[in-house]
């Protein structure tokens, strides 16, 4: 017999996500945005990205599963975001989950949304190593797991108190100019600048501070300022210096937290996800740590980094292969999902 | 045919399944109402389980799929929504959209349901059942009531009129839908009409100040 055929749902932001995972082989990948809607407000809408999520649904369910050669009723799971995200987002994709698991007459799994950032990667390469540590960081999250076991344990070392990085990528890329969102141009003009130009602050790296939290806001603050004292002084703003000097902080402080965690709790494995995974002085920088500390890194590819429904599908194989309880029919959507919820 | 009617374009979803011809209209097999507030997403499968379960009929029997499409809260209205047009492509049979204020009450008469911020969401209806005006979104002191008014009687002060409380009910929506139910085959199944809600406003178009859901996690 094969391995079971889970069809996954991500909508918890503006990525209408539906992906088809056979045990740990992607099949498909569909994805929809809402993300040009978004650009002239400088950040996400959540009415404007839920009627979008509506809208794509079903065609995007269509092409998942033409892309991968299979039909609805081949499907053997259902798997959907259950949380954290936006509440509006979620419930649409919850109830759309809800609907294909009754009408196919399957379980339906609804799944923590960081936990599948971590599931992705073993799509591309192979079976997690347990206990590994996580790093997931973008416009909507910044934390630090622990990961134990994926299908049963996952625990939060540490989160972002302020801002999310992916938030600080957008605002200071306003603050340059540069367009929405923020984090592939600032990488882009950061290439011709000196990341040491610009001695920006490394938030929460003070030996009183909590070890393992972020905080982006201090930092989006200081470039903010610099480039408007810059400013008032008639002088030209160094774009690529500030952008490279910036991304130098948010890179080194990530990093630098991550590779403690990971010798604080005797763990050699290191995933990164989210889409500022894709930022390449963090990918350089998080390779070349790992590298001096023995630490083997795994960074899924960019596209996977980012939201998508495959990412739900390989948590839900995952549960279904560790015989995990499927979720109540009444299931709801949590905004704010605690991370030790692999599933509900 | 056996149709499934839902809303959730009011704080009560509805779930129903019924008998469906075109010379005997409906006949209703079980209904749901569950006074769900905003837990329409939690709580419809639910129903629509049992109304199946209590008419001794399975998910597979269904032939199509009516759902009101508002005008309705936003974040409820897409749950029923959805729900429809997801259960009739793993079905692959039809999905009907309808006005779920054409579901409210019967004959000559002007619907009025809750539509926040101090406003109604309103369609007058003639003698024959027909839609003559609406639906829109006003302020109750507004509105030009014309003939009996049925739905919210919470408005009735605001409108100056007497309201009769109706909701939606599943009779309605397939009455509603009729037109529609008629001829099932002109209904392509495989590349099904887009369900879009009747939303009426603008989206409020103000990203959150800080989007981080997550982060509190
Ligand atoms: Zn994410």
């Amino acid at each position: 017999m094969s391995e079971p055929l889970v069809l996954g749902f991500e909508t918890s932001c503006d990525e209408t996500g539906v992906g088809l995972v056979r045990g740990q082989t992607l099949l498909s990948d569909a994805l929809a945005t809402s993300m040009a809607e978004h650009e002239r407000f400088g950040g996400v809408v959540p009415e404007i990205a839920s009627r979008a999520h509506l809208e794509a649904m079903v065609p995007t369910v269509h092409r998942a599963l033409a892309e991968a050669g299979v039909h609805a009723s081949d499907v053997d799971a259902v798997a959907v975001t259950a949380g954290p995200g936006l509440t509006g987002a979620l419930l649409v994709g919850l109830a759309a989950a809800k609907a294909y698991a009754l009408a196919l007459g399957k379980p339906l799994y609804g799944v923590n949304h960081l936990a599948a950032h971590v599931a992705v990667d073993e799509l591309q390469h192979g079976r997690l190593a347990e206990p590994s540590m996580a790093l997931l960081v973008s416009g909507g999250h910044s934390s630090l797991l622990l990961v134990p076991d994926l299908a049963r344990e996952v625990q939060s070392l540490g989160r972002t108190i302020d801002d999310a990085a992916g938030e600080a990528f957008d605002k200071v890329a306003r603050v340059l100019g540069l367009p929405f969102p923020g984090g592939p141009p600032i990488d882009r003009a950061a290439r011709e600048g000196d990341p040491a130009a610009i001695d920006f602050p490394r938030g929460l790296t003070g030996p009183r501070d909590a070890p393992y939290d972020f905080s982006f806001s201090g930092l989006k603050t200081a470039v903010a300022r610099w480039v408007e004292a810059r400013q008032r002084a008639g002088e030209p703003v160094p774009v690529a210096d500030v952008a490279a000097s910036f991304q130098e902080a948010v890179a080194d402080v990530l990093t630098r937290k991550a590779v403690r965690a990971c010798k604080d709790h005797g763990v050699d494995h290191l995933v990164l996800g989210g889409g500022v995974a894709a930022n390449s002085r963090l990918r350089a920088l998080a390779e070349e740590r790992c590298a001096r500390a023995g630490i083997v890194l795994r960074v899924p590819s960019p596209r996977l980094c980012t939201d998508n429904g495959a990412m739900v599908a390989a948590l839900g194989s995952r549960l279904v292969a560790a015989g995990v309880a499927p979720s109540a029919p009444d299931i709801g959507a949590d905004s704010s999902l605690p991370i030790d919820v692999v599933t509900r | 045919m056996l149709v499934l009617a839902l809303d959730t374009a009011t704080p009560t979803l509805v779930a129903g399944l019924a008998r469906w011809s075109p010379d005997g209209g409906p006949e209703v097999l079980a209904e749901r109402t569950v006074p769900s507030g905003n837990r329409h997403a939690e709580l419809l499968t639910v129903a629509v389980t049992e109304v199946l379960a209590e008419a001794g009929r399975a998910v597979t029997d269904l032939d199509a799929v009516v759902t009101g499409l508002g005008p309705g809260p936003f974040t409820g209205l897409r749950v029923g929504v959805v729900t429809a047009a997801a259960l009739a492509d793993a079905r692959g049979v039809p999905a009907v959209g309808v006005c779920s204020l054409d579901a409210v009450g019967s004959g000559a008469r002007t619907v009025v349901t809750d539509a926040r911020r101090k406003e109604v969401y309103w369609a007058a209806y003639g003698a024959d059942g027909a839609r003559t005006d609406g639906p829109g979104v006003v302020r109750p002191e507004e509105l030009a009531v014309q003939g009996p008014v049925v739905g919210d009687p919470r408005f009735a002060e605001r409108l100056g009129a007497p309201v009769t409380p109706a909701d939606v009910t599943t009779a309605g929506l397939l009455r509603a839908a009729a037109a529609q139910l008629v001829d099932p085959s002109a209904l392509s199944s495989t590349t099904h009409p887009a369900l879009v809600p009747l939303y009426l406003r603008r989206p409020d178009a103000v990203p959150p100040t800080s989007f981080k859901p997550a982060t509190s996690a």
